[in-house]
């Protein structure tokens, strides 16, 4: 079994060759995600699709501030004052039926077009005009995400997407060797692919699988379903082998994860009572050869598919999810929904309303002489004689809706040293929360960050969420050493994300001030006080929003010093409960 | 177009399945919202619904597909017909995507008559195709602002007024609003949230027995959905008689008093302020003892519709950790016991 295709965690570049592969047999079924930025690795990934694909494929490049109308189609306006009758034009999704979309920078796509394109690859219909009039759109989209750090592709979609690469951390060196396939065999692939049947312990194997590592549902065993298909076509097969689902695992599943299985499968030594036993390894795919062990164990299958899928397992995902106390279900891409779906917003043009300008509103002149258009004919009719070229009037405007104030995002900076845990975190939590509560009237996000021990950690991306909020603060431990220069420090980073994503932070910092890690990880207060006031000057130096809210039972001159080093507001709550610190912070915030 | 997923298909999903059926038979329970996890079938869900309701009968040539035995609600052109033709249209489900125009949700100048020979016309939005119909928004608390204000608006008149220029329409615009999403993703205007009749929360099945149930039906029917529907065919065509005999049976359920009094307790218990929730929880019970081909509401209806028909209304208490569906859970232990 083990004669073409190595079994433990190939090269990445082979990787993202195979998925590139299982792309070009099924586009449809099988999408990729593919996070790398632009540069020769790209490149070469790409050069390498359009030379597997077939030369007739249709692929078109679609940019991410692409509106609706030009996505769904729509009036053709200069043809229809020309004509004089309705005239549509074809949207791109019609266009592309049967091809395949490249989203450039689609961590940036719009709510609005994540949600169509969405929509056209759960249906494969695509619904345009007012009619609503249905089409048949089957493309395969290829997104390009660029993003860095926690931005990212909107879960919306990434969801919907069979294949995720992340070719981020790929050199250029990396991409050489694997042949290609040749057009003639892909499209024996192509033919063979309808017709591949799919044993039970297949399914089964690929279900418990994607279980185990908690890489979602329903669409992540259903993706490494439609891969194994196309790995099967491709190797010739028409019946997918556990080989077959192995490249699923790995290449489908294994992105997905966000949980390590629950006990490694190697203390099988003790496990109840082996039915096959010492079976010899993955060799046997033959379905209704373990008929007997229906119920007791896992299939063997799952065992294979879960190595294949923890060898993938994204590095890092270990250290994150302790980090996270992986308690409940921490979904992969949930989490950052939130600080993405607002990205970059301010200024950005989101569509039209009907509304005279003024008042800030800014006109949008193409938008309302299409408003006016149809009318002239009337309007000419009603009033006779010579009249302006154009009759506009207030009802045509068109006014360009952006985000009309930038939304605030709040930063709470909690101090969770072992000086101020006990007492004062509670109250953090409980500020944070009722905050949020509030906060979907004032279009507010908020974000929690904490520090204690040697560093700082973000509990909560900037989300408008109470239910995430919830869960993340649920969590947050206290006690240990204050790393206060650190906090400021993961503060203003945070700060800065959030400022180029185009909304305005402030940062709310809960502590008493009492720094006694330094940036370098070391005790001593002196030390850890002076790169306190460090951070607090690179703070005030980008001329962001803060607040300092000391809550040490005794309000100290250290406290207010780096407050002042900050630029911060300093306010002295003692004893204050949550209510308080939040309605203190709303004031706050308002003189800010 | 596509076959859509079979109804009786749906594996597991109870809740949101008593839900919709409940809508299905008594629109005036109002909306249902489904909240939860990506990939929990929400979607598959409201559109089987919709091809499972008997076709319904409506005034031929409407464009709002108004109900010829109707005394009122009528659009102004089937009012001023002296004879309305019948005939019977698929009940409209229509989606609202979250990129929509005002022009197209309330509807716009015709543009062909307006350009073609300079008449005024007005031509039906997605509200006018949604009248009598399901109106569907994915991603409901994605929704744009002003256009949640419109929806608010016309969801509560049950009215669509379009005023322009001498173009004055106002039409009927009776829906059931589903709207989905992902509580995660961001909350939903207050507001809005009212609107809606039920609410349920769909959360991902974790038995693999049945994952592997909902992959295999999912795979069967992607791969071929004629032969998947055909499949469920008879198993539908149940659950349509039963919508159809419930909604004949719907006017004789009686509810006894002692089951309002213990809605009402049940509401007090909770909290939830206004009129509206009980009568949504006593609506609600009514349909299901319909659809159960029952004449008498009976305390184990209010029991089992309370948490769909309750959970969005409570007030948020941020500090209470336990969220709304065990509070409702809780109140009803409390109620029932006493």
């Amino acid at each position: 079994m083990s004669d073409t295709p190595p079994p433990a965690s190939p090269s990445p570049w082979s990787d993202a060759l195979l998925a590139l592969n299982l792309f070009a047999v099924d586009p449809a079924g099988t999408g990729v995600a593919l996070r790398a930025p632009a540069g020769p690795v790209r490149d070469a990934w790409l050069a390498r699709l359009r030379a597997t694909l077939p030369p007739a494929t249709c692929v078109r490049k679609m940019p991410p501030m692409i509106g609706a109308e030009p996505l769904l189609g729509g009036l053709d306006l200069a043809a229809t004052l020309n004509t004089g009758r309705k005239v549509a034009q074809p949207g791109f999704l019609q266009a592309s039926n049967g091809g395949i979309i490249m989203a450039a920078m689609a961590e940036r796509l719009p709510p609005g077009t994540a949600a169509i394109l969405a929509g056209v690859l759960d249906d494969q219909v695509c619904r345009s005009a007012p009619n609503g009039a249905e089409e048949p759109c089957r493309i395969g989209l290829l997104a390009f995400d660029e993003g860095i750090d926690e931005e990212g592709l909107t879960p919306v979609l990434q969801d919907r997407l069979a294949l995720h690469l992340d070719l981020t951390r790929l050199s250029h060196h990396d991409c050489s060797g694997g042949a290609a396939i040749s057009v003639a065999d892909l499209q024996a692939a192509r033919t063979l692919l309808p017709i591949i049947g799919v044993p039970d312990e297949v399914l089964e194997a690929l279900c418990s699988t994607a279980a185990a590592i908690g890489a979602g549902f329903v669409r992540a065993p259903l993706f490494a379903l439609q891969a194994a298909r196309a790995a099967a076509a491709l190797a010739g097969r028409s019946v997918v082998t556990m080989e077959d689902a192995a490249i699923a695992a790995r290449l489908v599943l294994a992105p997905r994860a966000t949980w390590l299985p629950a006990e490694p499968p190697s203390d099988d030594a003790e496990q109840p009572e082996p039915p096959p036993p010492a079976d010899q390894a993955p060799a046997e795919p033959p379905p209704d050869q373990d008929e007997q062990d229906k119920q007791p164990m896992p299939p063997d299958g799952a065992e294979i598919l879960l190595e294949a899928a923890k060898a993938a397992i994204p590095q890092g995902l270990l250290e994150k999810l302790t980090a996270e106390g992986a308690k409940g279900q921490p979904r992969a891409g949930a989490g950052r929904a939130g600080a993405k779906r607002k990205g970059g917003q301010r200024g950005r043009p989101v569509g039209v309303r009907a509304a005279p300008p003024g008042s800030g509103l800014r006109l949008s002149l193409i938008e309302t002489l299409r408003a006016a258009a149809p009318w002239q004919r009337i309007r000419a009719r009603e009033k006779t004689g010579a009249g302006p070229l154009v009759r506009v009037r207030r009802d045509d405007f068109r006014v360009v809706r952006v985000e009309q104030r930038t939304r605030s995002t709040t930063i709470f900076l909690v101090d969770a040293s072992g000086s101020s845990a006990l007492n004062r975190l509670a109250e953090a939590k409980g500020a944070v929360e009722l905050l949020l509560a509030d906060c979907y009237k004032r279009r507010d996000q908020v974000a929690v960050l904490a520090f204690r021990g040697r560093d700082a950690k973000i509990l909560l991306p900037p989300t408008r969420s109470l239910t995430r909020a919830k869960r993340s603060l649920s969590g947050l431990p206290g006690g240990g050493g204050t790393p206060l220069a650190a906090g400021i420090d993961a503060g203003f980073s945070l700060a800065e994300a959030v400022r180029r994503a185009g909304d305005s932070p402030t940062l709310v910092v809960l502590t008493d001030g009492r720094a006694n890690v330094s940036l370098s990880g070391e005790g001593g207060r002196a030390r850890a006080d002076q790169d306190a006031r460090d951070a607090g000057r690179r703070l005030r130096a980008a001329g962001h929003k803060a607040l300092f809210v000391d809550i040490s039972p005794r309000p100290n001159d250290q406290a207010r010093g780096i407050a002042a080093e900050m630029g911060a507001l300093y306010i002295a709550l003692p004893y204050a409960s949550a209510a308080a610190v939040s309605s203190a912070v709303m004031a706050a915030s308002k003189r800010l | 177009m596509r076959e859509p997923f079979p109804f009786s298909a749906i594996v597991g999903q109870e809740e949101m399945k008593q839900a919709l059926m409940i809508a299905a038979v008594d629109p005036v329970v109002g909306g249902v919202l489904v909240f939860g996890d990506r990939g929990t079938g929400k979607s598959t869900a409201v559109r089987a619904l919709a091809a499972l309701l008997p076709p319904m009968r409506a005034v031929q040539g409407c464009r709002y597909h108004c109900d010829p035995g109707a005394g009122s609600g009528l659009c102004d052109e089937c009012l001023a017909k002296t004879t309305r033709e019948e005939t019977r249209v698929p009940v409209p489900v229509v989606d609202l995507p979250l990129g929509a125009t005002e022009d197209r949700v309330v509807g716009a100048l015709d543009l062909e008559r307006a350009l073609a020979h300079g008449e005024k016309a007005f031509e039906p939005g997605l509200l006018a195709r949604a009248n009598r119909g399901f109106l569907y928004i994915d991603e409901v608390n994605l929704l744009e602002d002003h256009l949640v204000d419109l929806l608010i608006d016309v969801a509560s008149s049950g009215e669509n007024v379009v005023e322009r220029e001498g173009l004055s329409v106002r039409h009927p615009a009776r829906f059931v609003l589903v709207g989905s999403g992902n509580p995660e993703e961001g909350e939903l205007r207050p507001q809005l949230l009212d609107r809606f009749g039920l609410s349920v929360d769909v959360t991902t099945p974790q038995d693999v027995p049945s994952r592997i149930d909902i992959v295999r039906r999912r795979d069967a029917y992607d791969r071929d959905p004629k032969g998947f529907a055909a499949k469920w065919g008879a198993a539908d065509q149940r659950l349509r008689e039963r919508i159809e005999a419930a909604r004949a049976l719907l006017p004789a359920v009686e509810a006894p008093d002692s089951v309002l009094e213990i809605s009402t307790r049940l509401c007090m218990a909770l909290g939830t302020d206004g009129l509206r929730a009980e009568l949504t929880l006593l609506r609600a019970a009514r349909s299901l003892a319909s659809l159960e081909g029952e004449t008498t509401v009976s305390e184990a209806h209010i029991r089992r519709v309370a948490p769909s028909a309750l959970r969005h209304r409570l007030r948020r208490d941020p500090l209470d950790e336990s969220g709304s569906t065990v509070r409702v859970a809780r109140a009803i232990g409390e109620v029932f016991a006493a």
